[in-house]
């Protein structure tokens, strides 16, 4: 009995780092190909939950969580083209700055429209309550998200690796310098690393809406377990991050299982370690213009 | 593109992060010569959303006071801020005294901050009201003769809502699962909790302490399905409840959920169609009597939505404590706790008025149990709870569902 509690408990990490691997992944491209640690992710994942609950009312659950970080991914053109664009060269203390500023200015923002108080949604009935498989029990929403990430993760995955846009942000990653040298101009694939990127985590965010607290700071909730995921990932690997994340929510799970107590702090110890084994990330690889 | 050590970048990334998580203050001042009172309440991290509101009841009952003269006629300056942390709220109460003159201070919601503003308020002899923080152990072992504790105590929620309970049938033999905010107000709880399941032939089998910062709940409600619970209770505060809540309903477990601390403000942010079970509260805003609809129609006048508890609880005491003050004539502390001291009756928006009981300091009044309403009879979003009967009963003394002097091992030094 012991045991399949355990397991269930791994299962249910497994569906969690799915959740994580939303943030984290654009956090990770965005930072692969620009070189820019966007602190201001959150934001966009509060704006996709605040869009999604705003939208719930007027169109229903399923168009918010569709059109949220469609709305969200046309604001990251903007954030692409007026903001991060001026700093892909700059001192990188320029563009945490910066990021770290447009955070603030978005969680005041959604203040000022959406009210300090949270706004609330709530799961379509259809999707409530929970589902037993074999000997494991499912939030049957929670199983919803994961069979959507699993095929954002299985696009994405398609997306950089046979396509063509895919090998030219490879080569992007590797040798920028090349790149050019081609003739290609890296920009427009940035503007679209960067829609893809703030548009998963809006989906993150809507997706999550019915089910925390949808309030002004959730976006700086959010951050500090992204960085750990896209740190322990390794950077420039997009299987890294995707391993990092299921990591992360399965020894939170088994933490929590064992040693209650430790479980928030397990994924730090995890970072901690991984960090002193391999400075790079579980799968990091080694690139020259980070190096 | 760039040239720089990806891991300069990382720890920048990661000092920010961190810098963001300290949260930034509102300051609001005014003028000097006037009479300083400082309130500080938390209005960033999981009691955030409630310390908003406490902020807006506390500005209102300053403007209303101001607009009628002052305190023996002199304006209140507020000055109200986040107090963040226990170890900033100190500081900051620190600063409010020394530096920025104020007579009094008044606020919080943590009980952790409540506790080290206590021990500044005692070291600094001035009277310090904690308006909104629950633990027993503030008016029990930790109590101070400068400290006035307006919300009511952990005991109080446990008994207003396990009587509820009780006549369902609830408790008598049941198998309870609690979970607990891990810090000094849910161990708190918990130890009420254990009391009261002793008391009344329940099982506690099992207990789960919950970090503050948790917003998935999913491991614990495994947790909770592998116990097999008869009853599970939410000892949680803030945000965790607003998470636990919806996260309950998303699981749809078939384990009833009840709880003996909730906020309005936690409800309201869990949304319709996702509490249910029996709860406790301190006030809400469709009690019916006058201070109350008065207070009502005052905030939703300005602010555009109705108050929550702590704006209300925030709101009935700077408005207490100008009535002192104009008794008294005085600001003097001494002065101050003799009147308090001489239970003196308050108005605060309830069927019975209230008292500190001079002993600890208490401010004993009414208490409520509430369910929650369907959600097709809802007026608007703010129309969620159905009160139970004030606890005590109408013709039982207030004092009988607070801990009596054998219970509560606080001593006040003088």
């Amino acid at each position: 009995m012991q045991f399949e509690f355990l397991l269930e408990q791994v299962v249910n990490g497994l569906v969690l780092g799915g959740y994580y691997l939303l943030i984290a992944l654009g956090l990770s491209l965005i930072f692969s190909v620009g070189g820019i640690v966007n602190l201001a992710h959150g934001a966009f994942y509060a704006l996709g939950a605040y869009i999604c609950v705003e939208l719930t009312s007027r169109l229903g659950f399923g168009t918010a969580v569709a059109i949220s970080p469609l709305a969200v991914a046309l604001l990251g053109i903007l954030f692409e083209r007026f903001i991060l664009r001026r700093f892909y060269t700059a001192d990188p203390i320029l563009s945490l700055l910066v990021t770290f500023g447009l955070a603030m200015v978005a969680e005041q923002a959604i203040r000022m429209i959406w009210g300090a108080a949270p706004v609330s949604t709530e799961i379509p009935q259809s999707f409530r309550g929970s589902v037993i498989v074999g000997d494991f029990l499912f939030s049957r929403y929670r199983l919803l998200i994961l069979g959507v990430v699993a095929a954002i993760l299985l696009g994405v995955w398609l997306l950089l690796h046979k396509t063509s846009f895919g090998r030219v942000v490879r080569a992007g990653i590797e040798r920028p310098d090349m790149v050019a040298a081609l003739g290609i101009r890296l920009q427009p694939y940035m503007t679209a690393i960067v829609m893809l990127g703030v548009g998963l985590a809006a989906l993150g965010g809507a997706f999550f809406a019915p089910i925390t607290t949808v309030h002004p700071a959730m976006g700086a909730e959010i951050m500090t377990i992204a960085f750990v995921v896209v740190v322990i990932g390794g950077l420039g690997s997009f299987w890294g991050v995707v391993i990092a994340a299921l990591l992360v929510g399965v020894v939170r799970g088994i933490a929590i299982h064992f040693e209650p107590a430790a479980g928030e702090a397990s994924v730090y110890i995890l970072m901690f370690l991984v960090l002193l084994v391999r400075p790079r990330g579980l799968l990091g690889e080694r690139i020259e213009k980070f190096e | 593109m760039i040239r720089y050590p990806r891991r300069t970048v990382l720890r920048a990334g990661a000092a920010f992060a961190g810098a963001a998580a300290l949260g930034f203050p509102a300051i609001v001042r005014a003028q000097a010569e006037k009479i300083r009172i400082g309130h500080l309440t938390p209005l960033t991290g999981f009691l955030g959303v409630i310390g908003g509101y406490a902020q807006l009841g506390v500005r209102l009952a300053a403007e209303e006071i101001n607009a009628s003269g002052g305190i023996l006629g002199k304006q209140i300056d507020l000055l109200s801020e986040d107090s963040i942390n226990p170890a900033t709220a100190a500081t900051k109460a620190q600063r409010m005294l020394e530096q920025d003159g104020a007579a009094v201070l008044l606020g919080e919601i943590s009980s952790a901050s409540a506790l080290t503003i206590m021990q500044v308020a005692e070291r600094n002899k001035k009277v310090f009201f904690s308006t909104g923080a629950r633990s027993d152990a503030l008016r029990g072992k930790s109590c101070n003769k400068y400290s006035f504790h307006c919300d009511i105590p952990n005991t109080v929620m446990v008994n207003a809502v396990g009587t509820a309970l009780s006549q369902q049938g609830m408790v008598k033999g049941k198998k309870f699962f609690t979970l607990t905010a891990d810090y000094i107000f849910g161990h708190d709880l918990l130890k009420a909790a254990k009391v009261f399941f002793g008391a009344h032939d329940a099982n506690l089998i099992g207990d789960e302490l919950i970090a503050t910062d948790v917003t998935d709940f999913s491991p614990y409600l495994l947790k909770v399905r592998q116990a097999k619970p008869d009853v599970v209770c939410c000892n949680l505060a803030g945000n965790q409840v607003t998470n636990l809540v919806k996260q309950y309903a998303e699981f749809g477990f078939p384990y009833p959920l009840v709880g003996f601390n909730l906020n309005t403000g936690d409800a309201w942010a869990a949304g319709a169609g996702n509490l249910s079970g029996i709860w406790p509260t301190v006030w809400y805003h469709t009690l019916d009597n006058p201070t109350s609809k008065a207070f009502v129609t005052a905030f939703t006048k300005k602010y555009g939505k109705p108050p929550e508890n702590h704006a209300w609880i925030d709101y009935v005491t700077l408005k207490l404590l100008a009535e002192a003050i104009n008794s008294t004539k005085s600001t003097d502390s001494g002065e101050l706790i003799a009147y308090f001291e001489k239970q003196a009756q308050f108005d605060i928006g309830k069927a019975r008025k209230a008292y500190f009981r001079s002993w600890d300091h208490q401010l004993v009044q009414e208490a409520y149990p509430f369910t929650v309403k369907p959600k097709d009879q809802m007026k608007d979003q703010w129309d969620m709870l159905v009160l139970g009967d004030a606890v005590p009963a109408a013709n039982d003394p207030l004092e009988t569902i607070y801990p009596a002097k054998e219970q509560n091992p606080c001593e006040m030094k003088a």
